[in-house]
């Protein structure tokens, strides 16, 4: 299968030929295949943003390429628009982004842009807002009137409306309460299974990376550290920990168990397959 | 990039026009702008071209860097070269067409125009390079200081100058950030009318708006919680205070003042 997205030895400098010159992303390659769950975790500075804003081309390669099913997406610089409508990014703290009377209004500017006729564009808003929990009479407030949290939601439903191939959020749960957090999270998930579209996930966050992502790629210092399953990035740990990675609270666990002579994978790291693992080691037994 | 403008940015370094007291760098400034005015021939010129170029080699900026800052101002240059060169009275060069409406007075008016211009700039650039905004800021409290005995808010005028100051490169940068944002969605400020580009203004100035009044209430409130009530009786943490270097760059640049006149009494 070919991949949707590809990024090939990849750099980007920024402020060239200034003293403040420096590589926010060097020599990266990565591949995204279709419906996939990708997860990109890093420190703050490792390169996350500046990556994933040449997936739809608001940034430009200093070298390398970035391919879009196949397309080398700055082969016609003109079009560089229905590159952004195919690859859907929300930014970081999008809640910031929002400018219309309306929540519903502001869901409605992408769609808008694109040039789709009214009909079809209140049936998208309603079915982002739908997806991101929003309820009817919150899309007739003004977004400056929302919480926190509901401004964030308005902010990804105006992306998803747009019902781009790929969806990359940039650390979508940044300064939200767990509870916040979680939901948030959950809309992803669900979003995912129900359209099976290719979605990026950007995080610091180890455990919210772990609990949902098919696959991980670990930025570090402008480069791609590892890139696999979450069982082969979490089997890994001791690296992760050297530059200073959190690794799931579980596999932490699963590490020391092993340390102690206690024979589990120390890729576990979900708390089911723990547990599965250690009843199977107590011989098949029933519960604990 | 918006970022990449350079004019009025600040490159820290420890050179010894880096270290001079930042009252110093703007007397200086001001004198070899007064200089500069002064300058008739190309001997004065030279004179004050070879302090600058001095300057800039001791500050280690990157010539580079020089050039690039007067970018912004090509057309400027060159449109006051060409009005001077063409709308300068006197004996035209040549009887030929074009050249028959420039005179050999114009040709001087446009080089030495074009010359003041771009040594103006460098020098005022060097000054920004070097200095950082809130030392400036410091300096020009200092200097006017003695302003306040009537009554002209000088602390306060400074204080408004240092936060626009702070807070340009950061309103720079929100304004990427909210553009990408915007372009994301498919947001176009490069085409259409007039009247649609204006338009698509307003997803930009919305939201820059509300985070500039957030930032603004913000900054009010934590300078409140650390108990500011203006400058009445405000101490500094670094105090400023001349060194021997500073009487020695300001009394060079008085020479060089001294120098151009003298050179202006012979037509040099
Ligand atoms: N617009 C910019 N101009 C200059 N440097 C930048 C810019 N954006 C990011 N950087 C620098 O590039 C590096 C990577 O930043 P970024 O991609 O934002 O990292 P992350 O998203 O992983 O925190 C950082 O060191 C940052 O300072
Ligand atoms: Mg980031």
């Amino acid at each position: 299968m070919e991949p949707i997205l590809r990024v090939d030895h990849l750099t980007h400098t920024y402020s060239e030929g200034t003293p403040f010159e420096r590589n926010a992303v060097e020599d990266m390659s990565l591949s995204v295949m279709p419906g996939e769950f990708l997860g990109i975790i890093g420190h703050t500075g490792s390169g996350k943003s500046t990556l994933i804003q040449h997936l739809n081309g608001l940034l430009k390669p200093t070298s390398g390429r970035v391919y879009l099913a196949g397309e080398d997406i700055w082969a016609r610089p003109r079009e560089i628009r229905r590159v952004r409508f195919r690859v859907g990014l929300v930014f970081q703290y999008p809640e910031y982004q929002l400018f219309e009377e309306t929540a519903f209004e502001d869901i409605a500017f992408g769609p808008r842009n694109m040039g789709l006729d009214e009909k079809e564009i209140d049936q998208r808003v309603r079915s982002a807002a739908a997806f991101v929990g929003l309820e009817e009479d919150q899309l007739h407030r003004s977004p400056f009137e929302l919480s926190g949290g509901q401004k964030r939601r308005v902010a990804i439903a105006g992306v998803i409306a747009m019902e781009p191939e790929v969806l990359i959020l940039d650390e979508p749960t940044a300064g939200l309460d767990p509870n916040g957090r979680e939901k948030i999270l959950g809309q992803i998930r669900a979003y995912h299974r129900a359209k099976g579209n290719t979605v990026i996930l950007v995080s610091h966050s180890m455990e919210e990376i772990a609990r949902n992502v098919d696959r991980i790629a670990v930025l570090h210092r402008a480069h791609i550290y590892m890139d696999g399953t979450p069982a082969q990035v979490f089997a890994r740990a001791k690296e992760l920990t050297d530059i200073g990675l959190d690794v799931p609270q579980v596999t932490k666990v699963a590490h020391a168990l092993r340390q102690r002579g206690i024979p589990v994978d120390g890729s576990v790291y979900t708390v089911e397959e723990l547990q599965r693992q250690l009843l199977a080691l107590k011989g098949g037994g029933g519960g604990c | 990039m918006l970022k990449d403008i350079t004019l009025g940015q600040y490159f820290p370094g420890n050179t010894l026009i880096h270290r001079l007291d930042p009252r110093t760098k703007l007397l200086c400034v001001v004198l070899y702008i007064v200089a500069l005015f002064c300058a008739k021939w190309f001997v004065s010129y030279g004179l004050v071209a070879a302090v600058l170029i001095t300057c800039i080699r001791i500050s280690r900026v990157k010539l580079k860097t020089m050039t690039k800052g007067l970018k912004t101002v090509y057309i400027i240059v060159a449109f006051t070269a060409v009005m001077n060169l063409f709308f300068t009275g006197g004996e035209p060069v040549a009887d030929l067409p074009i050249l028959r409406h420039i005179s050999q007075a114009g040709i001087y008016a446009a080089v030495f125009m074009v010359l003041r211009i771009i040594m103006l700039i460098m020098g005022t650039f060097l000054l920004t390079y070097t200095t950082s905004p809130i030392s400036l800021t410091d300096a020009l409290d200092s200097l006017f200081s003695p302003l306040k005995k009537l009554h002209v808010p000088i602390h306060e005028l400074t204080l408004m100058m240092s936060l626009a100051l702070r807070f340009i490169p950061t309103l720079i940068e929100e304004t990427d950030k909210i553009m990408s944002a915007q372009k994301a969605r498919g947001a176009d400020f490069e085409s259409g009318n007039i009247l649609r580009r204006a338009r698509a203004l307003v997803p930009i100035l919305v939201p820059l708006f509300v985070s500039a009044f957030r930032r603004a209430d913000e900054l009010a409130t934590a300078m409140e919680c650390r108990c500011y009530h203006g400058g009445e009786g405000r101490t500094a943490l670094h105090v400023l205070r001349y060194a021997r270097r500073d009487f020695a760059a300001l009394a060079l640049f008085v020479l060089l003042v001294i120098a151009v006149i003298v050179l202006r009494r012979f037509g040099l």
